[in-house]
């Protein structure tokens, strides 16, 4: 036993010596380093800011936009050893912390890089600090439009809705569209199952069994393990709504209308900030009025073009009543998560 | 001369016996490599962005030891049990009824009683741990529960548990608009775990880093286990009941309130592992509702860890650390190489299976090593006989 | 309020979502009943599940992927076998190592040759002509609307019975599970007879996975299975190491499941935590029930020496 914990500390004292990576040489390159908790291809959430970097990148070219993303954290302490190495390193003009599990690490670790720019959503919180941007996804406007729209096609009268945990934007989206059904045909009823689990597929796929079988004709759903639900409206040939980002393509012909997050505005803003020596003190909530929020209609639906445009005809007007005000989706709650926090 | 000589066989037979361990850290690296090589990464880069990653510079080591923390008190817990002979896989389970306990006390207490809230938190912490493992050590000592199995149940609950407090009555009342996730409030200050800092002034170690307090008391308490169970008459009793029961029980022993007990103690660490990444890491209880939200899989690495210490409180921590840095140094992998981190999961179950399944050799080693010296012993006796005689 | 919550379809989802519980407890239940815990059934799903799902959405038929997912799955077992027989190393610890090794591989696969989750047209569900038809107490519905997978499912439990309790073959597994030393003297190779049915387990390990990423889902996520090898293992001892109490055990699991979904789906005001937790805490009940069988293998977890 003595002899095998000599070994190990003999092991573990080479490994600390002697391994010293050189630091790359500053450039004009606008550098961003992400920390996201899910796949880049999760058809969710980090999907969707993974997308936003890839098109900045391709309308800025490589040599002057240059990002790394570490995606599959969604460990907490994970990904403050990322946000902090990032930091230290120095080479980043800007470091994103993608999951709102990630601001207690934006909190502790931005003071002690004040240099350093961070952003970190989805939050409206930047802590009374300089160097953090915040930013939110207003879910439930997109979430609205949909159950408006869903409860205007079901024919059963019954919709499945199947989220993961009573929380984030995931509650956003869902209570916005249990609200935009309610507003539409009071008569419909909208059946929500959290299943307690952002992973659990096998447990989603049944839930929205259930749902079909209890008479939802229209089915939708958010975060990662929706793929299951989507796959059970393939097979049962319904319609499915989606969120976050487009999931038309593996929907098929079920898809019909995303709620697409499209955080370039916000980043393109942002990078424009840090240019000028502005490093954080700005909330940012992406909505449709700032078309950070964009309802995409499916294009793998196979749909006839007629329907198509009277699709698009109903969700511009949804978008102008929610933009203009006429349309208040939580008429009775307090408007807190919406809200704008200035510093 | 001659026992000289002996002596100098000794340490390298001794040596001899860590081979085995050798021989399965070297096909791990071996496995790894043809997996890098399979996914279009040179293995040697890959190799060294790891451990740049893990130990290259002050801050990345100062993250490997702050990862290392939380799986070194569940190593040193499983430790124990596995002396006991539990297989205690609740360690997930555990952290969290610990870390639930202990942050409930400290914001309880908040500001009322000082730096006393520390301590009171952790001794809440281990109770907490402790109890919720007592559960599967009870249920296999007085009803034959397999408590590999009773143990990753109760991992579930706890979490339902977690997820349920967290967005319920211990939910932040700050944060309790639409868009939040699961957390408590953020603990007083006077409630934190310092920052640990090695030296003054500029040449100070780990200044500017996240490593806390915790470290010391996660290596006070390997300490502390390995004089418990080598030098107490109660881990003679764990230990004894882990090696045989049924002598055990001949012997007297109470076998079932042994193996509660080991389960107790064993749970306890590991809630202590939970309390400590509240107070000294993320001065709140936060998840993202997955399984591992909380406890970054600490409570599985922990069983790893603590079988490559060699079940063996003060192994438990260089090998914490050593997982800690596998850990760390994937993640920048990923980052670097864009490498999935997954790899090392894959990894680390081909360690357990290759470190596990070396046991045999050593064993059989020990066997032939016993019978020589027992050959030795009756052949020196025979020759001090002889020479007395003639 | 009572036959909202009892529905018919709840009934059916019982049986569909026993399927995969079925195939992996069954198949450990041989490896169990020849003194073998193989804790690393959820590995071996995942990576079989993976299988599966890829020779399927590369072009292969349903049949290809049921095979694909098997032939992983008994190599997965037959590494078990040689890392628990020949090597002797302790059973519980090996299995969380396969565990490990089939999460963190299913998963590097997944990124590394899909990338993004996708779908295929699984099994699709089979009317039986006639029965599916019945009406009375949605019988048709319950028992006679599932896709094959769930047919060959609830088939293998008889067989199993059979194979265990009637052949030549399954004489040998009980008496290496509970007297090798005995079943040794008779010319019976307890390692052949191991190293065989940690096969068998394997294979049906890699097929329960199947049934879920080409039949049950038709889709594949990292971590498809969400623990689901850990339940099956645990059904064995709830099912005391017999078929049918396999059956049973895998019927009250899914069917609280699908209560608890069904439940939450017309609205109960329960937090769904308590409806989540719910089966892990049956499972624990029933392990007490059910620990003081008779047909548990009294060597089960204990490597055999000869001689001893």
């Amino acid at each position: 036993m003595k002899a095998r914990f000599l070994t190990l500390l003999v092991l573990v004292a080479a490994l600390v010596i002697g391994m010293v990576i050189p630091a790359a040489a500053q450039d004009e390159i606008f550098r961003v380093a992400v920390v996201a908790p899910s796949a880049t291809d999760d058809l969710a959430f980090s999907q969707s800011m993974y997308d936003a970097l890839v098109a900045i990148r391709d309308e800025m070219g490589e040599d002057a936009f240059q990002f790394d993303f570490q995606d599959g954290t969604f460990v907490v302490d994970d990904a403050a050893v990322a946000l902090r190495d990032w930091a230290s390193s120095g080479e980043y003009d800007l470091i994103i912390a993608h999951g709102s599990q990630f601001g207690s690490v934006v909190e502790e670790l931005a003071p002690d890089f004040p240099e350093v720019s961070f952003a970190w959503g989805t939050d409206v919180n930047t802590f009374g600090l300089d160097n953090v941007f915040a930013y939110t996804a207003a879910a439930e406007e997109g979430g609205y439009i949909n159950g408006a729209l869903a409860a205007e096609m079901t024919e059963s009268g019954v919709i499945g809705v199947v989220g993961p945990i009573e929380v984030g934007d995931a509650k956003a989206y869902v209570d916005g569209f249990v609200a935009g059904a309610a507003a539409t045909n009071p008569d419909v009823e909208v059946n929500v199952v959290y299943i307690q689990s952002f992973s659990d597929i096998t447990l989603a796929t049944e839930a929205a069994n259930t749902h079909v079988e209890n008479g939802s004709d229209i089915l939708t759903g958010t975060a990662q393990m929706v793929v299951g639900p989507i796959a059970v409206a393939l097979d049962d040939g319904i319609p499915w709504f989606g969120t976050q980002t487009s999931q038309a393509e593996l929907a098929a012909e079920s898809g019909m209308v995303f709620q697409v997050y499209d955080w370039v505005p916000m980043l393109n803003d942002i990078m424009a900030q840090i240019d000028e020596g502005v490093l954080g003190g700005t909330s940012y909530t992406i909505t449709l009025e700032n078309e950070g929020l964009v309802m995409e209609i499916s294009e793998f639906a196979g749909m006839e073009d007629d329907a198509v445009e009277e699709l698009q005809a109903k969700i511009d007007e949804l978008t102008e009543g929610i933009v203009s005000g006429d349309i208040v989706i939580f008429p009775e709650e307090d408007m807190e998560a919406t809200e704008e926090s200035s510093d | 001369m001659q026992a000289q000589t002996r002596l100098s066989w000794g340490w390298l037979q001794r040596l001899a016996d860590f081979f085995p361990v050798f021989i399965a850290v070297l096909l791990a690296v071996i496995t790894s490599a043809i997996l890098l090589i399979a996914l279009e990464a040179d293995p040697f880069t890959a190799f060294s962005e790891m451990l740049g990653g893990a130990f290259g510079t002050e801050n990345a080591f100062a993250e490997t030891l702050v990862k290392s923390v939380p799986i070194m008190f569940v190593a040193i817990g499983i430790t124990i049990a596995f002396r006991g002979g539990v297989v205690n896989i609740g360690g997930e389970g555990q952290m969290i009824a610990g870390a639930l306990l202990g942050a409930a006390v400290t914001l309880g207490l908040g500001e009322s009683v000082g730096w006393l809230v520390i301590p009171l938190a952790l001794i809440a912490a281990f109770i907490g741990g402790g109890l919720y493992g007592a559960i599967a050590g009870f249920l296999k000592a007085y009803f034959d529960v397999n408590e590999i199995l009773s143990t990753i149940m109760l991992n579930q609950v706890a979490v339902q548990l977690m997820n349920y407090l967290l967005n319920g009555p211990m939910l932040d009342p700050e944060s309790a608009g639409m868009n939040h996730i699961p957390k408590t409030a953020r603990i007083a200050e006077i409630a934190e775990l310092p920052r640990l800092v090695i030296g003054f002034g500029d040449n100070a170690l780990f200044d500017r880093t996240r490593l806390h307090w915790g470290l010391i008391i996660a290596i006070v308490l390997a300490v502390i286990s390995y004089i418990l169970l080598w030098r107490t008459v109660i881990g003679f009793r764990i230990r004894a009941v882990g090696q045989n029961e049924r002598a055990s029980r001949y012997a007297g022993f109470r076998v079932k309130q042994q193996i509660v007990l080991s389960m107790f103690l064993s749970g306890g660490m590991a809630g202590l592992g939970g309390a400590v990444q509240v107070l000294g890491l993320q001065y709140r209880l936060q998840t993202d509702g997955s399984p591992a939200g909380f406890t970054g899989s600490a409570g599985f690495n922990g069983i790893v860890a603590a079988l490559f210490g060699g079940l063996n409180p003060l192994g438990a921590v260089p090998a914490s650390v050593l997982f800690g840095g596998l850990l760390v140094g994937a993640q920048k992998m990923q980052r670097e190489l864009g490498v999935p981190a997954a790899m090392i999961t894959a990894i680390n179950g081909i360690i357990v299976i290759f470190v596990v399944s070396s046991q045999i050799f050593i064993q059989r080693r020990m066997q032939r090593r016993a019978k020589l010296e027992i050959a030795a012993v009756e052949k020196n006796k025979f020759e001090d006989t002889a020479q007395e005689t003639g | 309020m009572l036959d909202e919550i009892f529905t018919a379809s709840v009934f059916a989802a019982t049986i569909r979502l026993a399927t995969p519980y079925l195939f992996a407890a069954l198949g450990e239940m041989y490896a169990q009943r020849s003194g073998l815990l193989n804790l690393g059934v959820d590995g071996i799903m995942l990576v079989g599940s993976f299988a599966g799902f890829y020779q399927v959405y590369q072009g292969g038929s349903l049949l290809e992927g049921v095979i694909a997912a098997m032939f992983v799955g008994a190599l997965m077992g037959l590494a078990m076998a040689f890392i628990s027989v020949t090597l002797k190393a302790e059973q519980g610890i090996s299995g969380i190592g396969l565990y490990l090794f089939g999460l963190g591989m299913s998963e590097l696969l997944f990124q590394s040759l899909l990338g993004t989750p996708r779908t295929v047209s699984g099994f699709p569900d089979i009317y039986i002509p006639g029965l599916s038809d019945i009406q009375f107490l949605g019988i048709g519905q319950i028992f006679f609307q599932h896709n094959l997978l769930v047919y060959v499912a609830f088939a293998l439990v008889p067989i199993s019975a059979f194979i265990l309790n009637k052949t030549p073959f399954g004489l040998n597994i009980r008496a290496v599970g509970q007297m090798p030393a005995a079943a040794d003297a008779m010319g019976v190779s307890v390692s052949r007879v191991r190293y065989i049915t940690s096969t068998i387990g394997g294979a049906m390990a890699g097929l329960a996975g199947a049934s879920l990423s080409i039949a049950l889902i038709g889709a594949y996520q990292q971590n498809l299975t969400s623990g689901m090898g850990f339940i099956a293992v645990a059904l064995v001892y709830f099912g005391a190491w017999r078929p049918y109490g396999v059956m049973a055990g895998a019927l009250l699991f899914s069917f609280v499941n699908a209560l608890q979904l069904q439940i939450n789906v017309i609205g109960f005001d329960i937090p769904t935590e308590f409806t989540v937790m719910a089966p892990p805490i049956i499972t624990i009940l029933a392990l007490v029930i059910t620990s003081k069988s008779k047909e548990k293998p009294t060597e089960l977890t204990k490597p055999f020496e000869r001689g001893t």
